[in-house]
């Protein structure tokens, strides 16, 4: 791999043993982990194609553990890397070779569901569905759904502000999350927000929210929940290109209407899925629209109508409306299987994230087709289409020569063209190593600058999760002084990571 | 008094004011000159003069301003293609002595404050998706973008909403905007206590009856009101909002009514009375021209009632519930602290306010609710990192 990370320091490692040592005084038994082949389980995340072993993982199972393990590593100045599943794409807990890997797997707990005021508290390493699960009995759920919902943690959700096909209509995490515990690299505890609304000083809860791992260490998570809609529906729409298909999703928002969730695929993702699941797709047409309504079923049978009317005044080829709860599911299982189906028709796959504008979609395919013809690899497209949220799958395999730096370099071109067109580089992987290269193709200098001075006010030595994010690496008491000169920071030839 | 023209004006007028030491008072259009610590500074930067709005796309859902420009201007041309801010921006300025509708779209989001329908529609911080602005070294900088998935980056939006001017000065915002919904309904129901009023909100709440916004006024306050069927009740009022297309909204007010039947005897409002209603609400209208010192306590809405009863022991107070009883209005009557200790002392979790007092008392106790010593330290951190020298809006937030 062509990725550099900040270079191990020699110093820390050559106190592997002792700081082993220190944290078993802090977790003691089976929570530290050492041994090279224990190590392989946290290696990778969910973009595997990079690799490092942590130089060890320790997971704890209290905030006060927690703490001590960050006030050791702060006062001895080693790096840590947090981590909740590992269900990451863009490499957010990918080890360091001189570094901690911080586990959050053993806070699995939910510690309180409060339905007069409709929140639950749960530590950060319980998984994003089990918190539904925990109020369904209720009628209650978590509104923000990631496809890896089953696995993902809601501490690895608040790290990447991750949002799912009903964010469209309810808000990703950050729309959800009302207070957080969080312990800061010195080992200090911290709690944002609560049980009530709005933060009573700066808002550090939104700054957390999608900050990667950063920051701080989340321990505790109070989120929303909201009673489930009483109905919902989805319509199956398959259209002869992806404009038309695009056109509809403007008609549909431009009629004043927001669905539950607004999801597209195009050809090659509608097959590779029928294949999979056997939704019973239309395989005769270029892009698959789902669109869900849900709320009182006067609502839904209302503004069913009105889709399916929008639908076919824009040229729709085929057009199903869900009759049963059982045909909604079969209507969603293929696009949420999306995933794992293309990985059958390919050894490899990359997931990109870009967002653009809505109306920029035409456009963004085309290109997207140049380009694949360019860096001569096949990719399909998945697209959170309400929000403009694109995930195109690129397909290579990596055994091939040079097929993965090809992909890479076909990602790359992708996220510059959502910047082009308007848009942003991650709409909710986040940035992690994958597009921390890229970050100055939205930012210049003094921007990033700014948001490097907002780490250094968490974390001045830069022990956590460094590496990622930021293209650069400088010292905090430099950018205290830094000069900015007609947007170039000075000494540009520094050395970078 | 600096008035810049445009942004790059207000790159300089702050790079010199940091090159000279002078501390700024940064200001939209002065509505809300009032809200916070009383401030020594050495000149005004007045960001009227960046008006316009250089992006709306509503198919988009998606408009840009310059920071200075009215809110009234934003709200008109959203209303010309039927759509608004769902986070319904609260009008503070008459509270403090300003005209009406005052208001620029920055200070809306410098000072993140939402009206009712923050409750199901995110406060003004949720809305915010993009901006550029001004540190505290006179740096030009941006953040964000124009689309509503974006986690590239820190998430300096959230940062800045809410930060009073402290942090930067923005000169231009990107937010989401959403469509007017077909139709309103408000369900009131009458005579209940505080304590019967928030469960009857916690019911409708946890209804999947998607409210919007839910309130509660006693009924001193609740004789204030400018709509007929609130003032001339006599009695308390509980009003429970709900919206959509017209068969829905008219279902969910249906429904609600049969389910909250048994806390009362309940109403509806339709259109323009429901709209009077919770503007009123959201703009705290039964506080202005009141001389009285006034709080805003945000507390877990189960715990509003408790807090207040126990406020209501030791001092002269009035009040009223908004968000379900998560946001309580009180108003207290003058005293040195205006009630801080007692206040803040009474909360069982959430934040208390005073939204507006005396110059004097602002001086004597701390306007927002003081945090403990690490969360202080790392704010003030983070005030730093923006504002190295102190000059934008030094101590209001203090
Ligand atoms: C098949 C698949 C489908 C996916 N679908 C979606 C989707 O629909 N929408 C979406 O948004 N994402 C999706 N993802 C991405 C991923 O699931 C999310 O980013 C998720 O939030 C990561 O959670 P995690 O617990 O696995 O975190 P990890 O991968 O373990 O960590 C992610 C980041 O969070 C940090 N972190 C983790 N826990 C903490 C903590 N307690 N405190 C501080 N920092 C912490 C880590 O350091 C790292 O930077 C998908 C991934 C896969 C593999």
């Amino acid at each position: 791999m062509a990725l550099r990370m900040p270079a191990p320091d020699q110093d820390v490692l050559a106190r592997r043993r002792e700081i082993v040592a220190a944290l078993r005084e802090i977790v003691p038994g089976e929570g530290v982990i050492d041994a090279e082949d224990e190590l392989r389980a946290y290696e990778c995340d969910a973009l595997s194609v990079y690799r490092q072993l942590p130089m060890v993982a320790v997971l704890p199972s209290t905030t006060d553990q927690v703490s001590r393990i960050l006030r050791y590593c702060h006062e001895n100045r080693v790096r840590v890397v947090p981590r909740g599943a590992g269900t990451s794409l863009s490499g957010g807990a990918l080890p360091l070779a001189d570094g901690v890997l911080l586990g959050l797997g053993k806070f699995n707990k939910i510690l309180d569901i409060d339905y007069a005021n409709r929140t639950v508290t749960a530590q950060p390493g319980v998984t994003n569905l089990g918190i539904s699960t925990a109020v369904a009995s209720s009628g209650f759920y978590y509104a923000p759904d990631p496809s890896s919902q089953i696995a993902c943690t809601i501490g690895g959700n608040i790290a990447e502000n991750s949002g799912g096909v009903h964010s469209l209509k309810y808000g990703l995490t950050t729309n959800n999350v009302l207070g957080i515990e969080m312990v800061l690299v010195t080992g200090e505890v911290i709690r944002l927000g609560g049980k009530h609304l709005d933060s009573e000083g700066y808002d550090l809860l939104g700054l957390v929210t999608g900050s990667e791992g950063l920051l701080g260490v989340v321990t505790e998570v109070t989120v929303r929940i909201l009673k489930k809609p009483s109905t919902a529906r989805a319509v199956l729409i398959g259209f002869p290109s992806n404009e038309d298909a695009g056109d509809c999703v403007a008609a549909i928002i431009a009629a004043g209407i927001i669905p539950g969730g607004m999801e597209m695929m195009d050809r090659p993702a509608i097959h590779a899925t029928e294949d999979f699941v056997h939704a019973g797709y239309p395989l005769d047409v270029e892009a698959l629209l789902i669109v869900e309504l849900d709320g009182p079923k006067v609502e839904v049978d209302h503004l069913i109508e009105q889709v399916a009317g929008i639908a076919r005044a824009r040229k729709s080829m085929t057009l199903r409306i869900s009759q049963t709860e059982e045909e909604r599911a079969l209507f969603w299982a293929g696009r949420k299987s999306a995933f794992p189906a293309v990985g059958r028709i390919t050894p490899d796959y990359m997931c990109m994230d870009g967002t653009i504008p809505r109306k920029k979609l035409p456009e963004v395919l085309a290109r997207m087709r140049e380009l694949s013809e360019k860096h001569r690899l096949r990719f399909c497209n998945v697209f959170h289409a309400g929000d403009g949220n694109l995930h195109p799958l690129i397909l290579f395999d990596a055994n091939k020569s040079d097929e993965l730096e090809r992909a890479e370099k076909f990602g790359a071109d992708i996220l510059r063209l959502c910047v082009e067109v308007g848009g942003v580089l991650t709409g909710e992987h986040g940035v992690g190593i994958e597009k921390r290269d890229l970050m100055d193709t939205m930012f210049d200098d003094v921007d990033l600058a700014q948001q490097l001075r907002i780490k250094c006010a968490f974390d001045p030595e830069s022990l956590l999760n460094p590496g990622k994010v930021f293209p650069v690496l400088h010292r905090c008491a430099e950018m205290g002084r830094m000069i900015v000169n007609k947007g170039h920071l000075p000494f540009p030839d520094l050395p970078r990571f | 008094m600096t008035k810049p023209r445009d942004a790059d004006d207000v790159r300089q007028a702050v790079a010199d004011a940091a090159a000279a030491g002078t501390p700024l008072e940064v200001v939209g259009r002065g509505t809300k000159r009032g809200l916070g610590r009383p401030m020594q500074t050495g000149a005004s930067l007045d960001l009227s003069g960046l008006s316009g709005i250089p992006l709306y796309e509503p198919d988009e859902l998606v408009m840009t301003a310059l920071a200075g420009t009215p809110l009234a201007d934003v709200e008109a041309t959203l209303k010309a293609q039927n759509q608004r801010l769902a986070f319904e921006p609260a009008d503070l300025g008459p509270l403090y002595g300003a005209p009406e509708n005052a208001a620029s779209i920055g200070g809306v989001f410098a000072s993140n404050l939402s009206g009712p329908g923050r409750l199901r529609h995110g406060a003004a911080r949720d809305h915010l998706l993009g901006l550029k602005a001004v540190n505290g070294t006179g740096e030009f900088f941006k953040t964000g973008g124009r689309v509503v998935k974006n986690v590239t980056g820190y998430d300096l939006c959230k940062l800045l909403a809410g930060s009073h001017g402290t942090l930067a000065a923005m000169t231009e915002v990107t937010f989401k905007v959403l469509p007017i919904p077909e139709k309103t309904r408000t369900v009131l129901i009458f005579g209940l206590d505080d304590g019967r009023a928030r469960e009857a909100m916690s019911a409708a709440l946890g209804s999947p009856h998607e409210v919007i916004a839910a309130a509660h006024l006693p009924t001193s306050v609740a004789t204030r009101s400018s709509v007929a069927y609130v003032s001339g009740a006599g009695r308390g009022v509980t009003a429970i909002r709900v919206e959509g297309p017209a068969p829905s909204a008219e279902h969910r007010c249906k429904a609600l009514r049969e389910e909250l039947a048994p806390f009362g005897a309940t109403e509806e409002l339709h259109g323009m009375n429901s709209a009077t209603l919770w503007r009123e609400l959201g703009d705290a209208r039964p506080f202005v021209g009141d001389p009285r010192p006034l709080w805003r306590l945000s507390v877990p809405p189960t715990e509003g009632p408790q807090a207040i009863a126990r406020i209501a022991r030791t001092m002269q107070a009035e009040w009223f519930y908004d968000w379900g009883g998560g946001l309580v209005w009180l108003a207290v009557s003058p005293s040195a602290d205006a009630g801080a200790a007692a206040i803040r002392e009474a909360l069982g979790g959430g934040h208390a306010t005073l939204v507006r007092a005396d110059d004097a008392v602002r001086r004597a106790v701390p306007v927002f609710q003081p945090q403990a010593a690490p969360l202080a330290a790392l704010a003030k951190r983070v005030k730093e990192s923006m504002d190295p020298k102190g000059i934008l809006n030094p101590g209001r937030m203090d």
